[in-house]
């Protein structure tokens, strides 16, 4: 039966029909009244209530008459699922009374200190008090006190007088963040937010309590006090500090990033941030930024102009090209993930055309491969969050994309959806996982083999028992395949989920699923922000712009109405890129934002600008490798420069540009146009306008995609590509940001990106594409490989390997924000007791780690959440005086690391 | 006086037939001595029907809660949602103020407890029951413990229950002192180990969604205390005491100016306050001679009455009409030498302790209040107090009126204005005197 | 700080087992551990959380709500005079008071060698004893002035032992019996029993 759909969008049989005010509008079946009013734009104040949690009905601001078997009474709208023929009044003599006794109640005991407080002016108290409140308070009496702010966290502070008991907070710590670490305190008026003795609100969602505070009971320390409501400006964007994309706005006051606020993006992050995406804009101001051109002059880095310095790059990349016959062995280009999308295809140009060599890669060996992640048939956040059962095979996800860990937290929660997890360490998912296989490191391949082998696996002789699976006792594989096989179409979340195991590891893990079910949808995690942007630009060997091959493609960008020329062969990865210039073999090597010697995922990383290669380094901020650089090219940051980025999904959303860049760093893409000319030839490109009418010419993927499908109200979420028809369709309305939900996002003018200019071409309607690969000729397709690597038989005296990503690391961003930096942890090998007993060690005793990287110094911790005979040690971590990070243990050319740990002599 | 059993005071009487085979209260919570007055006779005759049965002779009974809000029983236990998971809770909280009915029923006589909690999971079917007990009832909840630990002994509680087939478990359940756990779905909050919150009606009525989110039952300890002798004796018996819809016999507690507080089981309706309070046997009149000032019918939530009202019948529907409540069955009676304001003033103040804090309206208003009114006793009040006062209490109940509208999510927050509006619309005169005076002008 | 005895840490467990679901057990348990130490000692919150799944945060949250859970050390013997409306028509703000003069701290103060709390009660449902006072929540009735002094003399000599035990210990008496094993049974004799009745139910109204 075909189901209609009325103008709200609620399919029709669904529906029911509700009077306010006297007029009729239709609701959702089972929805709270609140929820009809909002949508009919009838406000109705409120504070207990955020739409992204569950009602408690507790402040009673939402009082509105309800009709009832006795007649109208007064109802909380928040708390009262709608009813047929129900009838509603929002505004009468009665709801008004109530209204104002709410609100002078709250006040009673509420400080009234607006003036200092840090939400004066964008408060929903104060809002509604001005709205809905009596004149002015008839209370004489002594008022509660408390203590003034109160650390919850290094992040959080509680000023408790200010609290109206809303538990907003308290809520979303125990409901949506899984991590109930501050609750309500003592009863009546004195209740009070608290948390227990010796602990702290450790969460990585703990910044959205202070966005969902409908007072200034809770601010940010990296807030507090930086700036009144109404001096900032705001911009709407991208979090690209993770690949998950969650829209954001950017505040800003006197050129300089305040604030980010999250925005409630239906399919995306439902509102929500992560304390990183949430907190690192203080990065933008770090003492590292490099805001001027510099080159080596006697081997030190000096200050120069942007003509030098480009004259200077020019040189040494020229010469390059010029010693090679081919320029793909003579140049190496690494990374593009930082990049805009536009700024992605400018460099892809410059790369491939002008300099013309394709051993570029914006994967800095910590991903899955360019034809996974573009070649894959693939799945959404919202797919994968409503597909009966999803396989995990990633990292874990509170640490690698925390908002899509609480996506699938809340669709686990829900019942809806069944998750299992294939992991080799422990993870936050675990607990709400139906099923959670816990594999010997680098052996995922032959466990999803026998997950969905036809047949469960025999024992070798009668009466004996059968063998485990890369680890996993047979009984619990026997099980997950029966409940696997209950399914027929199959969702899955994979990436790489350590980086001490080789891509081919975990492609083959992919590729046994694929093989086993075709029908699979993928969604592919990584780690950096626009890696997704910067492939679908060709940052990569071996792809062009759009999701094609380099042969698939050539025919379109070699045309002279194209790019003139692409590279003849395909060109080398990161890893191999480092090889050769570690081997002296590579004439130069640019990198777009990346920073090798620490963040690659091999112990000779750090060789690779040592082999005489001259380096370039577009940059914001003077890291490690910058620091060894002939040229550094300073670069604009997130919140200085626009465009679009594009998430895991694929989706491609809106950055926005808030501040200017610092002293005299530039846009990426007019870097790249700049050193084009330097190199004697022109991209074409004066204006991020011109990159994007190129590309939509050019690059199928792009077709239909130009500037004003951002005019469109239904796609403020961002549009998954290739788009199926222009334009974009006016389907949906738009979504009014709901100024007590996210008290200072509505509150302040809100500009778009792009101020909306009706457009002839936009009259009709259209959808968004469905989401996969372009189905032109020479599409990216996954290539699966012949058959998983060989491993090393586990051996009895050694540990496997594994080394995650942390959220807070060593990353630029979080050591070059203060309130950030304070909490990454410290690099240890964290081990299963009964191995360190073995060795007679304990916690924080230094051994001696033998690996391929060599034999170093580590710092153990025990921690039986890990298997016997592995071992785990996170990426990029600060680590003890005279020990090492994960990263010079491993050996990136082998399929899996083992180490062996030695007590010292 | 109805020919209606009592024996000595402060006492408290548990057969209704009159013959003289209960052993005295001091010795009954024995096993023993329960057995010997007849004891688990109720739940062996239950055993021998079906529930539906058991149900029927409970609606014959037209039993009323004794916990406060007075519904019937039989009719509550119907309304349970089928499903194979049900729980029955017994309410032993006994909180509010004035009130020890609950208390004596579980120190004396907690055999009888137990059996009548046994009868009601038989009749809804409950696989798992609980009697949640007030914390602060130390020798109750030893009582209890002990009749349980004895009635499991005896085959009456556990799997197949004196060979009936029929299997419960109970449980007894200690609070931690809190009064809003009396409240029904406070107290399933409080069961399920968390800050005991009542829950929103609707969706949240027990019998839908009630402990655990399964099917629930609550009970209070006076009512299921009365199934055994509706059991043995049938509902029929027990609906021809009393009159109309309050059938039976009925624990009053009496407490305040009275020369004999206590408790007081008298058949329901036939006699009236003024008995209650003056006859000799029971209240034996008010203390020193003085005559009533106020009285409050039902508990310390219950709006007050004046002695117009000491004629009333000890009656739900009558009390009910007349603008106040039975509601938990204590009386508390005020002499002519009470400070009104002072009283008031002592109840708001409970209110205001006990908030659980929920709802803006009643966890600041009942502090708002509470300060206004210790004010106003100590003489700094301002006229326009009392205006405020009504206003407060018309934005936590609308309207001020009995039955009560609320702004809240439970009735605690109605109950607020109970003592502050009905002193003030009975005493204004004396709240303007201590205003006036700036003191108490009482002695 | 003191956590569970490993003996009050069986018992412990075995009153998680009363429970269909764990987190019933947090009061109780946060009982046991008073009537061990008189308060609620952080190891002991730590503890209880543990053995009942949920956060420390949370037991404290939970814990705090009740006026018997003590998150502070509290006196050897918590006496508490109720001053609720019976008993304050019975003189308890005049008892209150005097027994703040005999024992020397205010209301909600401990004596300063940690042998008296006092504390005032709500109604503690005695009011046919006006005034009512508690020790350790055993009480005693009918309090004036003179009989009040008695009791506290008769606390502090150690005369009362027997009927007032240490501070937390709501009750002496322990559950001896455990709970019937075969629960699965009992659900599925239960839905058998629901079908036998909806059986004569049908059978019921096909005849009326
Ligand atoms: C604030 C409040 C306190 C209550 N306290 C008690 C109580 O202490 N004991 C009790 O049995 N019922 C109490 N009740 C009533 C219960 O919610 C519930 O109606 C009763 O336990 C049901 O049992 P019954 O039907 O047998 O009366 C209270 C209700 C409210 C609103
Ligand atoms: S009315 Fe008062 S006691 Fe009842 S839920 Fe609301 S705040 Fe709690
Ligand atoms: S009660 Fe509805 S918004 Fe708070």
């Amino acid at each position: 039966m075909p189901v209609s759909v009325n103008e709200s969008g609620i399919p029709s049989e669904d529906t029911v029909t509700i009077t306010v005010n006297g007029k009729q509008i239709a609701a959702a079946k089972g929805e709270m009244i609140i929820s009809a009013t909002d949508r009919a734009g009838v406000n109705v104040p409120r504070f207990c209530y955020h739409p992204r949690m569950k009602p408690v009905g507790m402040c009673r601001m939402c009082l509105v008459e309800v009709s009832g078997p006795r007649g109208m009474s007064l109802q909380p709208a928040c708390y009262l699922p709608v009813a047929d023929g129900m009838e509603v009044v929002t505004d009468s003599e009665k709801v008004r009374k109530a209204q104002d006794g709410v609100l002078e109640f709250l006040l009673v005991n509420h400080p009234l200190d607006c003036p200092v407080c840090d939400k004066g002016g964008e408060c929903p108290l104060q809002d509604q008090t001005l709205a809905y409140g009596p004149g002015e308070s008839r209370f004489v009496e002594e008022k509660r006190h408390w203590a003034k702010p109160i650390e919850l966290s290094d992040l959080v502070l509680l000023d408790r007088e200010r609290c109206i008991q809303c538990a907003r907070c308290t809520r979303f710590a125990s409901e949506i963040a899984g991590d109930p670490l501050i609750d309500f305190f003592s009863r009546g008026d004195s209740t009070e937010v608290a948390i227990a003795p010796g602990e702290k609100f450790t969460s990585y969602f703990s910044g959205n309590t202070v966005q969902i505070c409908p007072v200034g009971a809770l601010t940010a320390t990296p807030y507090r006090f930086a700036a009144r409501p109404w001096d900032l400006e705001q911009v709407e964007s991208t979090c690209t500090s993770c690949a998950t994309g969650c829209r954001v706005v950017v505040q800003s006051s006197s050129n300089q990033v305040i604030r980010y606020l999250g925005v409630d993006s239906d399919p995306v992050n439902q509102s929500w941030l992560c304390d990183k995406g949430r907190f690192d804009f203080e990065a933008h101001r770090a003492g590292s930024r490099v805001t001027v051109p510099m080159v080596r002059e006697g081997g030190e880095l000096v200050e120069c102009t942007w003509a030098e310095a480009l004259r200077k790059a020019a040189e040494g990349i020229g010469r390059a090209m010029e010693v090679a016959s081919d320029p793909s062995s003579a140049v190496g280009v690494i990374g593009g993930a930082r990049l805009a999308n536009e700024d992605a295809y400018a460099w892809a140009k410059l790369v491939k055309s002008v300099i013309g060599t394709d051993s570029v890669d914006a994967d800095l060996g910590d991903g899955l491969p360019a034809d996974a992640v573009l070649g894959l048939p693939k799945a959404t956040i919202d797919e994968v969050c409503s597909a009966p059962l999803v396989l995990v095979m990633t990292p874990d996800l509170r640490e690698l994309a925390p908002i899509l860990f609480l996506r699938l937290k809340a669709a686990a929660q829900s019942g809806r959806t069944k998750v299992i997890e294939l992991t080799s360490v422990g993870t936050a998912l675990g607990r709400y996982a139906t099923e959670t296989l816990v594999y010997r490191p680098g052996e995922a391949a032959s466990l999803v083999a026998a997950l969905f082998a036809d047949s469960d696996p025999k024992p070798l002789a009668a009466g004996m028992e059968i063998p485990p699976i890369a680890g996993v006792a047979a009984s619990d594989v026997a099980r997950t395949r029966a409940l696997l096989a209950g399914f027929s179409s199959a969702v899955a979340v994979v990436g790489r989920p350590s980086l001490a195991e080789s891509t081919e590891a975990t492609v083959a893990a992919v590729a046994a699923l694929s093989a086993a079910r075709p029908e699979t949808r993928y969604l592919t995690v990584h780690r950096r922000g626009n890696l997704h942007g910067a492939l679908d630009a060709g940052l990569a060997p071996g792809i062009l712009p759009g999701r094609v091959t380099l042969e698939g493609g050539r025919s379109t960008f070699a045309a002279e109405s194209g790019w003139g020329r692409v590279p003849a062969s395909t060109g080398m990865s990161t890893h191999e890129i480092l090889r050769s210039a570690a081997q002296g073999s590579l004439g130069a090597l640019i990198l777009l934002g990346a920073d090798p010697v620490v963040d690659f995922p091999d112990h000779e990383s750090e060789k690779a600008l040592s082999g005489g290669a001259f380096v370039v380094a577009v940059t914001a901020h003077l890291c490690e490798s910058a620091r060894r650089a002939d040229v550094v090219l300073p670069a604009a940051m997130y919140a200085e420069r626009g465009g679009t980025t594009t998430n895991f999904e694929g989706r491609v959303t809106t950055l926005g540009k808030k501040v200017t860049p610092p002293g005299q760093a530039w846009e990426d893409w007019a870097i790249a146009a700049e050193l084009a000319t330097a190199l004697g030839s022109d991209l074409g490109f004066t204006s991020f306008d011109d990159i994007a009418a190129e590309r939509t010419r050019l690059v199928p993927l792009f077709r239909h995609f130009t500037p004003h499908i951002w005019n469109a109200p239904s796609t403020r979420d961002g549009v998954l590509l290739p788009l199926a028809t222009a334009p974009v369709g006016l389907t949906g309305a738009p979504r009014a940001l709901d100024p007590v939900a996210t008290p200072g996002i509505g509150s302040l003018p809100h500009h778009a990106v792009r101020p909306p200019s009706p457009s002839p071409l936009f009259a009709g309607t259209g959808t968004t594409g469905p989401s996969g690969a372009v189905a032109s000729p020479g599409a990216v397709r996954f290539s699966r490989p012949a058959s998983p690597p060989d491993l090393p038989a586990p051996d009895a005296y050694s540990l496997r390997l594994v080394a995650p990503y942390r959220l807070y690391d060593c990353g630029t961003h979080v050591v070059g924000s203060a309130h950030l930096a304070a909490l990454a942890p410290v690099g240890t090998v964290r081990v299963n007791h009964y191995d360190l007993d073995r060795l007679g060690a304990s916690t924080g005793d230094t051994l001696r780690a033998v690996s391929p990287g060599g034999s170093h110094q580590v710092v153990v911790e025990v921690d039986d959440e890990v298997q016997r005979g592995t071992a785990v040690m996170g990426f990029n971590l600060a680590v003890a005086e005279g020990s090492v990070s994960a990263r010079s243990l491993i050996d990136l050319s082998a399929p899996v690391t083992d180490i062996r740990l030695e007590a010292h002599r | 006086m109805s020919g209606t059993p009592r024996t000595g005071a402060p006492f408290i009487v548990t057969s209704r037939t009159g013959d003289a085979t209960r052993p005295p209260m001091e010795e009954g919570h024995t096993l023993n001595a329960y057995l010997a007055s007849g004891g688990y006779q109720g739940l062996r005759k239950a055993l021998t029907m079906n529930p539906e049965e058991v149900v029927a002779e409970v609606l014959a009974s037209n039993l009323l809660g004794r916990g406060g809000a007075g519904f019937e029983a039989g009719r509550k236990w119907s309304m349970v949602r089928p499903n194979p998971v049900r729980y029955l809770v017994i309410n032993g909280d006994e909180s509010e103020p004035a009130t020890f009915k609950d208390r004596m029923l579980m120190e004396r006589d907690p055999h009888q407890l137990v059996e009548g909690t046994l009868i009601a999971a038989y009749a809804i079917g409950a696989a798992q029951a609980f009697i949640f007990i007030r914390g602060e009832f130390a020798l109750g909840m030893e009582r209890v413990i002990a009749a349980v630990n004895d009635a499991y002994r005896h085959g009456a509680i556990g799997a197949n229950i004196f060979g009936s087939g029929f299997s419960v478990d109970l449980v007894v359940h200690p609070g931690a002192g809190a009064y809003i756990c009396g409240e029904e779905t406070a107290l399933l909050e409080s069961l399920e180990g968390k800050r005991g919150y009542p829950r929103i009606k609707p969706p949240f009525f027990p019998a839908a969604i009630g402990l655990y989110g399964e099917p629930t039952v609550v009970n209070n300890v006076e009512t299921v205390s009365n199934l055994p002798w509706i059991v043995s004796n049938g509902g029929a018996a027990f609906a021809a005491l009393g009159q109309g819809r309050s059938t039976g016999t009925r624990i009053f507690a009496l407490s305040g100016h009275v020369v004999r507080p206590g408790n007081y089981e008298v058949e329901m309706s036939k006699l009236t306050f003024r008995d209650l309070i003056f006859d000799p046997e029971l209240g034996g009149g008010v203390r020193g001679g003085k005559s009533v000032k106020a009285f409050i019918p039902g508990g310390a939530s219950a709006p007050w009455f004046g002695p117009d009202q000491l004629d009333l019948p000890l009656d739900q529907d009558a009390v009910g009409k007349a603008g106040s409540m039975l509601g938990s069955g204590s009386v508390i009676v005020m002499d002519s030498d009470t400070c009104a304001v002072r009283a008031a003033w002592r109840i708001a103040r409970f209110f205001h302790r006990e908030s659980c804090g929920q709802c803006t309206p009643c966890r600041e208003g009942s502090g708002w209040i509470d300060k206004v009114m210790r004010r106003i006793e100590d003489g700094q009040g301002r006229e326009e107090d009392l205006d405020l006062l009504m206003d407060a209490c018309d934005n936590i109940a609308p309207g001020v009126s009995w039955p009560p509208a609320q702004t809240t999510i439970c009735v605690l927050g109605p109950s607020i204005p109970s003592s502050v509006a009905w002193s003030i619309r009975m005493f204004r005169d004396e709240y303007l005197l201590h205003i006036k005076e700036g003191a108490c002008p009482c002695p | 700080m003191a956590g569970l005895t490993p003996e009050n840490l069986a018992r412990a467990r075995e009153t998680v087992a009363l429970y269909p679901q764990p987190r019933s057990a947090l009061i109780p348990l946060c009982h046991q551990a008073q009537a061990q130490e008189g308060w609620l000692t952080p190891d002991a919150i730590s503890q209880i959380a543990e053995l009942v799944g949920v956060s420390a945060a949370e037991v404290r949250g939970t814990a705090s709500f009740y006026d018997m859970l003590h998150l502070e050390p509290v006196g050897k013997f918590l006496i508490g005079v109720c001053t609720n409306i019976s008993c304050m028509l019975g003189g308890a703000y005049e008892l209150l008071a005097h027994a703040e003069d005999r024992l020397g701290i205010r209301c909600g103060q401990t004596t300063a060698d940690g042998t008296f709390t006092l504390e005032e009660m709500e109604c503690l449902a005695g009011c046919d004893g006006p005034t009512c006072v508690a020790v350790n929540y055993r009480y005693f009735p009918n309090q004036d002035e003179s009989t009040f002094d008695t009791l506290v003399d008769d606390l502090a000599a150690g005369r009362l032992d027997g009927d007032v035990p240490c501070h937390g210990t709501v009750s002496r008496v322990d559950r001896t019996v455990t709970l019937m094993a075969q629960r699965d049974e009992v659900l599925a004799e239960r839905a058998a029993s629901d079908r036998a009745r909806s059986e004569r139910q049908a059978a019921k109204e096909a005849k009326g």
